[in-house]
């Protein structure tokens, strides 16, 4: 081997590295992706038959079920983000890198947030179809909202799943630390599509949408610094 | 039980502490003032004494062991002394009792002015996720074994929860100003009149010895987990 | 590469406790020491991997806390194979030569795996692999970035003879190019073959350092064992 000029990657080109090899990861096995997806659908149906649909509309119900069951798929998905870093602790790999720790929770959060996208891509065309959604211009607000919530969503999502599995009941702790933190955004989210898919004027959603994008600025930026101290040291 | 043994060179908070005795024997002298020395509230009636519990406890749990709990948390990740680990640690259990006291006396006055045991009012439900998120405080820290991730998971949960809390009380109350529901009574009344309010203010001088109290021997007793678990692994 | 008084507690043990030492290039320093002497922490420590409770670790002048610069110099062979089961063995060692910024990773990563002898298998799925052949991928994995410092905990274990023999070329190799090397092992004639520096610990100290030049590999040996008895 020669000595080559090497340039470690900068924060972001290596948290897009560590993201991409994430999502090989997930490719390849698909289990995860696949498990999520079914649970979201399923949680779709069954919710329907849980109310009187000739006291409730159903599209009353469908924003509400569309954020609860997203939340739950989500924590799924999350669950084992960190799973394949520890089992041979490939992480000792990417800390010992000429990376920074906080490009590697951006990594992982973006592989988490294009995981939960793609849940989401299914999950919503689904309540639409299954719960008698008009099409239209909602839809597109739907998928905005569905951005924003997505972003705080993981961003708590993936630094509690960093800490939840180096504990001894990582599966029933992510969803205890997580659910508080998800409290305002499925409020938000269930809140504002409720008003867009009304086809009530944007500006009644809006208070919703600013605490969103608040959320979403606030817990990324915190997550992010708080990373590092989640890593022994 | 400890009086045989070689004291510990160790600065520890005494095991009796003069201040849980004034505290109590503060909180029976305030009680036996409200019930007996303190009118009874015009449209609440006799239910509003209990206003010397919940408010006060609220006040503490919120506004002095959770944000004990969070500043302790920021300044651990700064300085890394375990003292504030335990502050953290005890702030958080102490905290949680009087939210539990808030979250069973609310119900308790409420079903008496608003004629519901529950309702979705913004601060109660703040308290209720507060609760919820102390909870898991606790048991996060229960599911970590070694001290110093510990520490630092649950510091970095501290300042987290921290954040949160605003963004629950905003959604709430957002959530309730956009669909209102009927109120009977505003749950505060402005202005105390002038007897109610030196009891409340007895009581919440009382309350705040008895988390000073509560505080103290809750870290004691985490001073002494530790140094025990330290020698145990330098005997090993 | 330079460590000065690494001090590093769990809880009230001092898992490391004052070790001070100084490879210069093409130095190989084999340590030994019993299990719990404290020389993966110390590994650990130097990798950048835990941070020193006190003392400072310095490559080339550059002390590792500070973090890339210095990382990017170092590789680590450790217990655990650091591989992703899922990805080939191409694959994990290519996601390393990016993380370390090299200009062609796929050629850096074929020639390490090549180093290894293990370019036959490039393709197969990391947990395919056997033990012996996973743990071939791993040490590709700590050399694909050429590194000046090379840590290596056990890296013999589980290396069948080919295993082995390629793992003392490309250590060789290394040091002819000038890289500092530290192997730690249990097994004293292994490795003693390689090294410049001889020490030994225990109970987180190192309670014999000393030139190899001067030892008698059998006489080392002998003590090497009372020092471990005393242990236990």
């Amino acid at each position: 081997m020669t000595d080559v000029a090497a340039s470690p990657p900068g924060m972001l080109a290596a948290a897009w590295l560590v993201a991409r090899k994430d999502l090989a990861i997930e490719f390849r096995t698909r289990t995860a992706f696949l498990s999520a997806l079914v649970f979201a659908l399923l949680g779709v149906t069954i919710f329907y038959f849980a109310w009187d649909a000739t006291a409730v509309a159903a599209s009353d119900l469908a924003p509400g079920v569309l954020w609860v069951i997203f939340t739950f798929a989500g924590l799924l998905g999350l669950q084992r983000s960190f799973g394949s870093e520890l089992a041979d602790r490939a992480v000792d790999g990417l800390l010992g890198a000429p990376i920074s720790r906080e490009s590697i929770y951006l990594g992982k959060a973006l592989a988490n947030l294009v995981f939960v996208s793609g849940i989401l891509a299914v999950t919503i065309p689904a309540v639409v179809l299954f719960y008698n959604l008009p099409f239209g211009t909602g839809i597109a607000a739907l998928a905005g909202i569905a951005a924003l919530a997505a972003v705080g969503l993981v961003a708590v999502g993936t630094l509690f799943s960093a800490m939840a599995v180096n504990t001894r009941m990582a599966e029933l702790l992510l969803p205890m630390l997580s659910l508080p933190f998800f409290v305002p955004v499925v409020m938000a989210a269930a809140q504002s599509s409720a008003r867009l898919m009304a086809g009530r004027p944007v500006a009644e959603a809006w208070p919703w949408l600013r605490i969103l994008v608040a959320f979403d600025i606030v817990f990324v930026t915190a997550c992010t610094l708080a990373f590092p101290f989640t890593l022994d040291e | 039980m400890t009086s045989g043994q070689p004291s510990a060179p160790l600065t520890i908070p005494p095991q009796r502490d003069p201040l849980l005795g004034v505290a109590l024997l503060g909180i029976a002298a305030v009680y036996v003032r409200a019930l007996a020395f303190t009118p009874i509230e015009a449209r609440q009636g006799a239910a509003q004494k209990i206003m010397y519990v919940h408010a006060t406890s609220a006040f503490i749990a919120l506004y002095v062991a959770f944000v004990l709990m969070a500043i302790a948390s920021a300044l651990y990740l700064w300085l890394k002394d375990e003292k504030l680990d335990r502050v953290a640690e005890s702030a958080a259990e102490v905290g949680l009792c009087f939210t539990t006291v808030v979250l069973a006396t609310g119900p308790i006055w409420g079903k008496t002015i608003w004629g519901a045991w529950w309702t979705w009012d913004a601060r109660l439900t703040a308290t209720l996720f507060l609760w919820f998120i102390i909870i898991a405080y606790l048991l996060l820290r229960g599911a970590v074994e070694e001290r110093g991730r510990r520490a630092r998971y649950s510091a970095v949960l501290g300042i987290l929860a921290s954040f949160l809390v605003p963004f629950i009380h905003l959604s709430v109350y957002l959530f309730r100003t956009l669909h209102p529901m009927p109120i009977l009574l505003k749950p505060s009344a402005p202005s105390l009149p002038n007897e109610m309010l030196v009891t409340f203010l007895f009581s919440f001088a009382a309350f705040t010895l008895l988390f000073i109290a509560l505080l103290r021997a809750r870290y004691r007793m985490a001073t002494l987990r530790d140094y025990l678990a330290d020698r145990e692994q330098e005997r090993a | 590469m330079q460590a000065e008084g690494l001090v590093r507690t769990f809880g009230g043990r001092r898992a490391v406790d004052s070790v001070s030492f100084t490879l210069h290039a093409g130095d190989c320093l084999a340590l030994f020491g019993p299990n719990g002497a404290g020389k993966t922490t110390l590994l650990r420590m130097l990798a950048g991997l835990l941070a020193p409770g006190q003392g400072t670790v310095r490559v080339n002048g550059v002390p590792v806390k500070e973090g890339a610069a210095a990382r990017a110099q170092v590789g680590l062979v450790s217990h655990a194979s650091m591989l992703y089961g899922v990805l080939t063995a191409r694959e994990n060692v290519e996601f390393a030569a990016k993380l370390y910024g090299l200009p062609d990773p796929r050629g850096a990563a074929m020639r390490a795996l090549e180093l290894m002898r293990v370019e036959d298998r490039a393709d197969a799925p990391a947990r395919t692999l056997s033990r012996g052949l996973q743990q071939r991928v791993s040490i590709a994995r700590a050399m694909v970035h050429s590194p000046r410092l090379l840590l290596c905990d056990e890296p013999y274990t589980g290396l069948d003879d080919a295993g082995s023999a390629a793992l003392t070329d490309a250590l060789t190799e290394r040091r002819e190019e000038g890289a500092a090397l530290l192997l730690v092992t249990h097994n004293i004639s292994e490795g003693l073959a390689l090294a410049t520096q001889a020490a030994i610990m225990r109970r987180g100290r190192f309670v014999r350092h000393e030139a190899r030049d001067l030892l008698d590999v059998r006489a080392y040996q002998t003590q090497y064992r009372e020092l471990a008895a005393m242990h236990d």
